[in-house]
């Protein structure tokens, strides 16, 4: 089934639908990882926001329930270049057009997506329409710059978990872990259990209060979509926690939450960062790590409370990619130490966290 | 850490002869390493056996010994050399085997020479099955249940205890030699006893057999900052149980998912981390589908065919900066195009990669076209799309076997279903194109993946071509809308394989196509480890393409897979025109297909194009390009195969014309030629049927040689001794029609063969050499060994030669290179054959003679006049013996005796100030070597035995014992020369193979009886391969032999670079 993929700049792709007739809006950005779609659409980061894959060929081995990062895709959208009509893996409960349709998302492909990708590079990641519905170009454009788009937008909240558990399996951990979720991914509490925590989920708009209750060991703020100044009063909460003294791990999101909570400024990248080879330098060592990434907003350098320590910056473009308090254990990183999928050499920051709480 | 001051001068040990399973990457990895240490003030000390190597020209290293890879050999060179360190782990097993030898022995400690890029020991924890087991054990990655065995009925014990089928594989082999999978005991017996006798060690290991899992290959690099990079993942599409040598690969994985994949990785950083590798590696996995289970199956600490695979598949050369990590730098020091510096690389790009190998079972009659765990394949081509079923057909395109698509092979589209199915249960050469008619006939794609353990989504893939392709056949005769057409080049289809489905010429098609906007762009891989550089590869998906520059250029057509007949030498030729034009200021355009060549490195040549060697593929680059001119003559039949074509689609052809090309292989119009110039050739005809042909040979007279024409390669040649042997060539030659008659030339018995090479301008012409075989004329000049200069020509003839060499030149106005075939006999010289392009001598001559023939001939090509290159005629003070080296062991089931047609895979060449030392460097080279003393058996047919006594007199001389059996003894006795009596396999035992087996012969001269024999007496040597007893079948070559022995006896000399051997020429 044709489709179209208007972008707000008037640019437009034709396109075939996989999975069938729909429309779907969203900020169209592009990830250049040559496996783990599964991983990617249903990373709760991508709320909001249309996929596009730079490898040609997707789909080849279908789904499973093993590889994800949550309940479900979060993506709105997925473009690509070739759909597999089969899923070729035993592991596979489902082929990739089978998987969207029963999570109504649109899939796409017969696109060249190296032009689209070649495209937001050079311009910056764009307000898009996709849609089997409505086939004429101008409108689909003034449609796409009319939608709402991501900054201010409050993404987070909608892929927060609906309410409070304890993650399965993590029930007898030494450590007992706050765990705020924004837009959490699983392998970030897989990575918390294993190492001796009792992870306590919860919702984003929980209140300070309810949370320090619990009498945590140890305050950990997840990945999420979005505008982290869309959500003014989830950084209110998060401040009077920190404020405590309780060791304190962002990651991501998280990591921007953080800069919040402590009178920083955060803003929108033109170029987010995605992938699985971002180069981030460790200040104090000047090692190089290569990490997976998935931000479009980032903590703004010029305007960092004097009391947080910038620790890592990107390699490429010098943002913020980690930082820390100069008196309460506090600390994040931008990048996603848990990577999946990409290259592990970032977990060790799980074990520092750990260390933290150990040491209180 | 920059680079280390420490060290001055670096030994690498190349791979030795081209056989299967060691093919030319390590020509390529080795050449890339020298580049590499050159640039960074590092003197190269290389020795290769292999004179067709790139490597071993003199100007790729500070000193090049070509001389046998031995201990003693080697020890020699560090001597006089005295390097400070050795790079093991770019010359392949032999390198690092060598390596390891030279440690065990201390002559690395007793000259002080460290060894870079790898701990030896790793090596011992990496190759030795046992060791590495262990090794796995303690890391707690898994592996297949095994044991090692050193005896059969060890292996029988443990095969009982895992269950069959199993694996064996012997400790220290190559390309699997002598392992196998085996299903019952009795198949154990035979594998087992081969397996042990084919390792080093004679050890194998017993393992549980993980047929049918998929089979999974990481190359990883590694720097002292124990920093690791993955630099490609490369899925078999064949599953385990097709060594990986002929398996069909795709880069990246395509059906793996991530999540494996990064298990994957996590094991290969803990093996690598643990082996201690600096540089590449190598490890392959076997997982599981159907349980997730993984084990890991071997591990390469050193560049291999997979790591050269991996370089090109993704601009990574692994072993330059393998190369620059041995030598101190690391990681973060070197440039990376996407991220700065390669410590932050991970794989990346948009496209598909695909391998195929390239098989010869149509060379070896009794070979059985089966894959297995031993590897096959003599070649491989690689191809790069936007989307798989793009890279696939292009790989088919690239395979030089004629065939264009996948479709209506041989007669497969005419099988049933059930044959087709049948067929498959076994993985054979011609699997896809199997495969590609069942799914015509309707065979499920869940049967096939049964069948094959071949995941379903490729037979979907092909499933989608083949749908296609039906939909493409309704429009016969006429070219098909242009959405369909547009759909079918994406897709991947020839313009060829177009023009065949649709009945519609493919100039017609071609043209209608472009009108109609249907046309390809060029998409860039760009390297990694260099700043700016990329090279090409052909898309449907994408009309985006380099910008052509304003300079003058010239596009060179490389030589596609290598295959018997077509090998390392053309690609030699191919680096060397690209070389010298470059000097000359051209901008130079490779194209080429074969990822295992210097050809396709990304820096020998200004712009690479990935691309198979078909005319729609060259006229495109060519068309987009506009080169000055095309150099067709260097890259073997390959080239030389669209040669006309591409002239007549207004392509400028350098050098000599296709036209005057063709001339020398038309044998009409050679003839007439000859004639005209009065120059002998022997008698000779042409017959399209049975009755021609025996009226032609009544004529001529027996023996005759018959041979189909236009061929390489000497492929479907044969001599026959009367009417029989004729009748039976012609029932087996199903290809023999009138458009393809054979040839029946009248066989010069006994007859000395030689060689002549010529440079010539269009009207001077220098002949640098003339080489004299040691096997007499009839067997295949590829297969024969030579000397230059000759030992055994008069001056007359060889005047002779010259003069006929030159004329025959001029006649075809030879701009460029020319080989040229004689034959004396009976004191007269005969002209056998011109080829007007480069031949197989070209590097064997430029090394011995210290003239770079390729270059020159290239600046001939574009124009410079013979009389400017400051040629001499200068007489040779040493002697240079090649000897070819044979893949019988390989081929277990074959008759390993030379004939007419060409069989050997690679190419030894021994220097020394005499023949016989000389010729026994190169029997060195080529192992088994020639022994010093023991006993000779000796067992020659009745027609050869005249020029047996004085041989045999020759060994006894030097103290050999002779064993014979009783034909030749009684022969040898009555002329006075002690001969002890040895049985034949069927007069009794003990007989002779008893004896090999005992290890009771140190030699063996065995001249076949011939056809009527063939059954009574390949055995013998049969039995001395699989012994690794040195065998002759050749008088000459016994002769040959006897004289190197004796030089050895009285001393060898030192070892001499062969700088100094030009140097001495240059005095």
């Amino acid at each position: 089934m044709k489709a179209l993929i208007a972008l707000e700049d008037g640019t437009v792709f034709e396109a075939r639908s996989f999975t069938g007739d729909g429309e779907t809006e969203g900020e169209l950005v592009f990830n250049t990882s040559m496996t783990g779609y599964q991983e990617i659409l249903t990373d709760p980061s991508y709320n909001g926001q249309i996929v596009t894959l730079t490898y040609p060929l997707i789909g080849n081995y279908g789904v499973n329930d093993e590889d994800v990062e949550s309940w479900k895709p979060h993506a709105r959208g997925l473009v690509i270049g070739e759909c597999s009509r089969i899923a070729s893996n035993h592991r596979a409960a489902a082929s990739l057009p089978d998987y969207l349709r029963a999570a109504g998302i649109l899939g796409v492909d017969r696109v060249d997506c190296r032009a689209i990708t070649l495209h937001i590079r050079s311009r910056g990641a764009m307000r898009c329409i996709v849609s089997t519905r409505d086939l004429d170009p101008d409108r689909l454009v003034r449609r796409a710059q009319e939608s709402p788009g991501l900054v201010g937008r409050d993404l987070a909240s909608e892929v927060s978990a609906p309410s409070a558990y304890t993650f399965p399996g993590s029930e007898n951990g030494k450590y007992v872990v706050a765990a705020l979720d924004s837009g959490i991914k699983t392998n970030q509490l897989r990575l918390l259990s294993r190492r001796g925590c009792r992870v306590e989920v919860f919702p984003n708009r929980t209140r300070a209060e309810e949370i320090l209750e619990r009498k945590p060991d140890g305050f950990f703020l997840s990945n999420g979509p979005g505008d982290p100044e869309g959500v003014p009063h989830v950084v209110e909460q998060i401040r009077k926690i920190v404020r405590t003294g309780l060791p304190t791990f962002g990651i991501c999101f998280g990591h921007q939450l953080l800069g919040l909570a402590f009178g920083g400024r955060t803003y929108k990248l033109k170029f987010g960062h995605r992938g699985a080879n971002q180069p981030v330098i460790e200040l104090a060592t000047g090692r190089v790590a290569i990490t997976s990434q998935n931000h479009g907003f980032a903590v703004d350098l010029d305007r960092l409370p004097a009391e947080l320590e910038t620790t890592h910056l990107n390699g490429n473009d010098r943002t913020s990619e980690g930082m820390r308090h100069r008196e309460l254990p506090v600390f994040s990183v931008q990048y996603h130490p848990e990577a999946a999928p990409g290259p592990h050499d970032a977990e060790s920051l799980f074990d520092r966290f750990i260390a933290m709480m150990a040491a209180r | 850490m920059p680079r280390r001051d420490d060290i001055r001068k670096v030994l690498i040990i190349g791979s030795g002869p081209i056989v299967i399973g060691q093919a030319c990457e390590f020509d390529y990895s080795g050449t890339q390493a020298c580049k590499a240490l050159r640039e960074m003030g590092y003197e190269i000390v290389l020795v290769n056996s292999n004179p067709a190597t790139i490597m071993t020209d003199p100007v790729m290293a500070d000193a090049t010994y070509i001389e046998p890879l031995n201990l003693r050999a080697l020890t020699a060179i560090i001597e006089k050399e005295r390097p400070d360190a050795l790079l093991p782990n770019l010359g392949g097993q032999t390198g690092l085997n060598l390596s390891s030898e030279l440690a065990k022995s201390g002559v690395l400690r007793r000259f002080g020479v460290q060894v870079i890029g790898v701990n030896l020991d790793a090596i011992e924890r990496g190759e030795d099955r046992i060791a590495f087991k262990d090794t796995m054990n303690r890391l707690g990655i898994p592996m297949p249940a095994s044991a090692p065995a050193t005896s059969v009925e060890e292996a029988e014990r443990i095969a009982d205890r895992l269950g069959y089928p199993v694996v064996i594989r012997p400790a220290y082999t190559l390309g699997g030699t002598g392992g196998g999978l085996v299903f019952n005991v009795e198949e154990l017996r035979v594998v087992a006893a081969r397996g042990i006798a084919a390792s080093m060690i004679g050890q194998i290991l017993v393992e549980e057999s993980v047929l049918g899992w998929e089979e999974l290959e990481l190359e990883v690099v590694r720097d002292a900052k124990n920093r690791m990079i993955t630099v490609c993942f490369i899925e078999n599409v064949d599953a385990m149980g097709v060594h990986t040598g002929d398996s069909f690969c795709t880069a990246p994985m395509l059906t793996i998912s991530a999540e494996i994949q990064e298990r994957l990785q996590r094991y290969a950083y803990a093996i690598v981390e643990n082996i201690g590798v600096i540089g590449g590696t190598n490890v392959q996995f076997a997982h599981d589908p159907k349980t997730g289970r993984i084990v890991v199956i071997e591990i390469n600490p050193r560049t291999s065919r997979s790591s050269a695979l991996a370089s090109k598949a993704t601009g990574f050369p692994i072993a330059l900066v393998s190369a620059k990590l041995a030598a101190g730098m690391t990681l973060d020091e070197i440039p990376y195009w996407r991220d700065g510096t390669l410590d932050r690389y991970t794989p990346s790009g948009d496209y598909v990669v695909v391998k195929f190998a390239r098989w010869a079972f149509e060379k070896f009659k009794d070979a059985q076209d089966r894959l297995g765990t031993q590897m096959r394949a003599v070649g491989e081509v690689m191809s790069i799309g936007r989307t798989y079923k793009e890279a696939f057909q292009k790989a088919i395109r690239s395979l030089e076997n004629g065939r264009h698509g996948l479709g209506f092979a041989k007669n497969f589209h005419e099988l049933p279903l059930e044959e087709l199915l049948s067929r498959l249960n076994e993985a054979t050469s011609e699997r896809q194109f199997l495969l590609y008619e069942a799914l015509r006939k309707g065979a499920s794609i869940e049967d096939l993946a049964r069948r094959t353990h071949i995941k379903p989504w490729f037979h979907q893939q092909m499933k989608e071509l083949v749908e296609l392709e039906e939909r493409l056949r309704a429009f016969r005769g006429r070219v098909p809308p242009a959405d369909l057409l547009g759909q079918a080049k994406k897709d991947g289809f020839a313009d060829k394989y177009l023009s065949q489905l649709l009945g519609v010429p493919e100039e017609r098609l071609r043209q209608e196509r472009l009108d109609l906007g249907i046309a390809a762009g060029w998409s860039p891989i760009p390297v990694s480890g260099v700043e700016r550089a990329a090279y090409y590869y052909s898309t449907y998906h994408d009309r985006a393409a380099p910008a052509p520059s304003r300079r003058r250029k010239i596009m060179i057509l490389g030589g596609g897979p290598n295959r018997i007949g077509q090998g390392i030498e053309f690609d030699y030729c191919c680096v060397h025109a690209s070389l010298a034009l470059r000097e000359a200021g051209f901008e130079t355009l490779m194209v080429n297909c074969n990822p295992e060549t210097v050809s396709t490195d990304y820096d020998t040549s200004d712009n690479l194009y990935f691309e198979p060697l078909t005319v729609e593929d060259a006229l495109r680059i060519y068309r987009h390009e506009r080169p000055e001119g095309v150099i067709v003559q260097f890259g073997g039949q390959t080239p030389l195969n669209i040669a006309g074509e591409l002239a007549a689609q207004g392509v400028n052809v350098l050098g000599t014309t296709p036209d005057m090309i063709d001339l020398a292989e038309d044998r009409d119009r050679f003839r007439k030629m000859m004639e005209r110039l009065g120059i002998p050739m022997p008698e000779s005809d042409m017959a399209s049927s049975e009755a021609e042909a025996r009226a032609a040979a009544a004529r001529i007279g027996y023996p005759v040689m018959l041979r189909p024409s236009f061929v390489l390669g000497g492929r479907g040649m044969r001599v026959a001794y009367d009417e029989e042997d004729l009748r039976e060539y012609i029932a087996a030659a199903r290809g023999v029609t009138p458009d393809r008659p054979i040839l029946i030339d009248r066989f010069l018995e006994d007859a000395l063969e030689c060689e002549a090479d010529a440079l010539a301008d269009g009207e001077e012409v220098f002949v640098p050499a003339i080489m004299e075989h040691i096997e007499q004329a009839g067997i295949h000049s590829g297969d024969s060994a030579c000397v230059i200069p000759p030992v055994g020509i008069s001056p007359e003839h060889q005047a002779t030669i010259v003069d006929y060499t030159r004329r025959i030149a001029k006649a075809l106005r030879v701009v460029g290179l020319m080989n040229m075939q004689y034959a004396i006999c009976g004191g007269k010289v005969y002209c056998l054959e011109a080829n007007p392009r480069a031949s197989r001598t070209v590097p064997l001559v430029s090394k011995v003679c210290a003239i770079p023939m390729a270059r020159l001939a290239t600046r001939l090509m574009t124009g410079a006049r013979l009389s400017e290159l400051g040629l001499k005629e200068r007489r040779l003070p040493h002697y240079g013996v090649k000897e070819a080296v044979l893949p019988f062991s390989m081929f277990p089931e074959v008759d390993p005796v030379l004939g007419p047609e060409m069989r050997s895979t690679g190419e030894v060449l021994g220097m020394a100030d005499s023949f016989g030392l000389a010729y026994f460097k190169a029997e060195e080279a080529a192992p088994p070597a020639l022994p010093l003393e023991g006993t000779v058996l000796i067992t020659v047919a009745e027609r050869d035995r005249a020029g047996l006594a004085p041989i045999a007199r020759a060994f006894h001389e030097l103290g050999f014992r002779i064993r014979a059996t009783e034909g030749t003894r009684r022969y040898l006795v009555e002329r006075g020369i002690p001969a002890e009596p040895i049985r034949k396999l069927q007069e009794g035992r003990p007989h002779l193979v008893d004896a090999i087996m005992n290890r009771e012969i140190a030699l063996i001269i065995n001249t076949p009886i011939g056809k009527r024999g063939q059954q009574d007496d390949s055995y013998i040597r049969k039995s001395a391969i699989k012994y690794k007893v040195p065998y002759i079948t050749t008088l000459a070559a016994a002769n040959a032999a006897a004289r190197g022995i004796a030089a050895v006896r009285k001393g060898r000399g030192g070892v001499k670079s062969l700088q100094e051997y030009h140097r001495a020429l240059e005095r």
